[in-house]
């Protein structure tokens, strides 16, 4: 049995954001900053990783009709006890998140992950599936939120970077500075892998 | 609650706060179902539809149930479940009643479920501590304004279908940087309330 294969396929070759395009409401949301995205990221990864043990050690006993109703109690159970938790020991960071935090249930990467691996392959596997794909999708958060932090507020991880001198490109941490990175992060995704082809 | 404050939360929750453009709720069933304006209206249709009827019946759930025993830990578990069930039960009732109706939505209502558009609204308004009638209006309010944006946003695809866009941009990229250009335009309403 080989673990290394799920984990790095979860990170590169599948990755959530950038090659599955799934979770796009958090990924664009809680973008901010890079913390914001690293704290969104581990958390999911926690949920992934939960929930894909549990539905791993399930898979037979939950019959095949209601699957998708009992994966999805399992998957709110484990959002329920991350947030709690955030709640505790990182309030600010919970606070920043907000309604993310509960949203992470009807995040559709960890439905497909439950459906698509951890219901046909085994307890270890699937652990390493929910960290690989949970990491993959941290990463991507990191280097979305850096972006749109250093060009909207001058900063990385709230350390100004720039200097005094440099004006905030504000547009960057609205709204439209999310779909602008995202895409434009794509498209240079996409022209590497043309290169790469020919 | 005057009849102005609740036209100005009905305004605010359409253009201000709209949930997909300056929220990022439903994004989504935003991108994915907005190649053609007559799909997109259908999952328009379809959302404001259970928007509506998901926030009537959590409002209630949250008081009766999860305030008057404590449970308000539950909240998530509780609230997807009656959108989960909420969802099975309308796509039976409409099947029954009207099957042109039905066949229009059919492919949409199962999706709705995992649309966080819908758990998002039913959250926000116990977040914000809406009654009854603040609750439906908020709810309706954000059902119009992600009709209107996935609308609009089918209508200007449907334009990108035959234009000239470099490869890398073809796609996705392309259907973002237009969703970027409709934020800008929906960031001018800011000031309206």
């Amino acid at each position: 049995m080989n673990l290394g294969k799920p984990f790095i396929r979860g990170i590169i070759h599948e990755n959530p954001t950038f090659v599955q395009l799934l979770g796009m409401c958090p990924t664009l949301a809680v973008t901010t900053s890079a913390i914001n995205g690293i704290g969104m990221g581990l958390a999911t990864t926690a949920v992934l990783f939960g929930s894909n043990v549990a539905i791993s050690i399930l898979k037979k006993a939950i019959p095949n009709k209601i699957r998708i109703p009992a994966y999805v109690v399992v998957i709110a159970t484990f959002v329920t006890v991350v947030g709690l938790m955030m709640k505790a020991f990182v309030p600010a960071l919970d606070q920043a998140l907000g309604l993310f935090i509960p949203l992470i249930v009807v995040n559709c990467i960890i439905l497909a992950r439950a459906e698509a691996f951890a219901a046909k392959n085994s307890v270890l596997e699937s652990a390493a599936d929910g960290i690989g794909m949970g990491l993959g999708f941290t990463i991507a958060l990191t280097i979305l939120g850096s972006i749109r932090e250093l060009l909207g507020a001058g900063s990385i991880f709230g350390k100004l970077v720039f200097g005094e001198a440099y004006q905030p490109a504000l547009i960057m941490i609205l709204p439209p500075g999310a779909f602008l990175t995202l895409a434009l992060l794509l498209a240079l995704l996409n022209q590497i892998r043309t290169k790469k082809a020919n | 609650m005057s009849i102005g404050s609740l036209l100005i939360l009905l305004v605010s929750s359409i253009l201000v706060n709209n949930f997909v453009l300056s929220r990022f709720l439903g994004i989504c069933p935003f991108l994915g179902v907005s190649k053609q304006v007559e799909t997109a209206m259908g999952m328009g249709m379809a959302v404001t539809f259970v928007m509506t009827l998901a926030s009537i019946i959590t409002y209630f759930i949250q008081i009766f149930i999860l305030d008057a025993l404590g449970l308000a830990y539950l909240q998530t578990i509780a609230f997807i479940l009656v959108i989960a069930a909420l969802v099975q039960f309308i796509e039976m009732v409409i099947q029954k009643m009207s099957p042109t109706l039905y066949q229009a939505l059919g492919i949409y209502l199962p999706l709705i479920t995992t649309n966080c558009a819908v758990l998002g609204v039913t959250l926000l308004n116990i977040q914000y501590n809406y009654n009854l009638i603040e609750t439906i209006v908020n709810a309706v309010g954000a059902a119009i304004g992600f009709s209107l944006a996935i609308v609009l946003f089918a209508g200007i695809r449907e334009k990108l279908e035959i234009s000239d866009i470099p490869k890398p941009f073809q796609g996705f990229p392309i259907a973002l940087i237009t969703a970027s250009l409709m934020s800008i335009a929906f960031l001018g309403f800011t000031g309206l309330v």
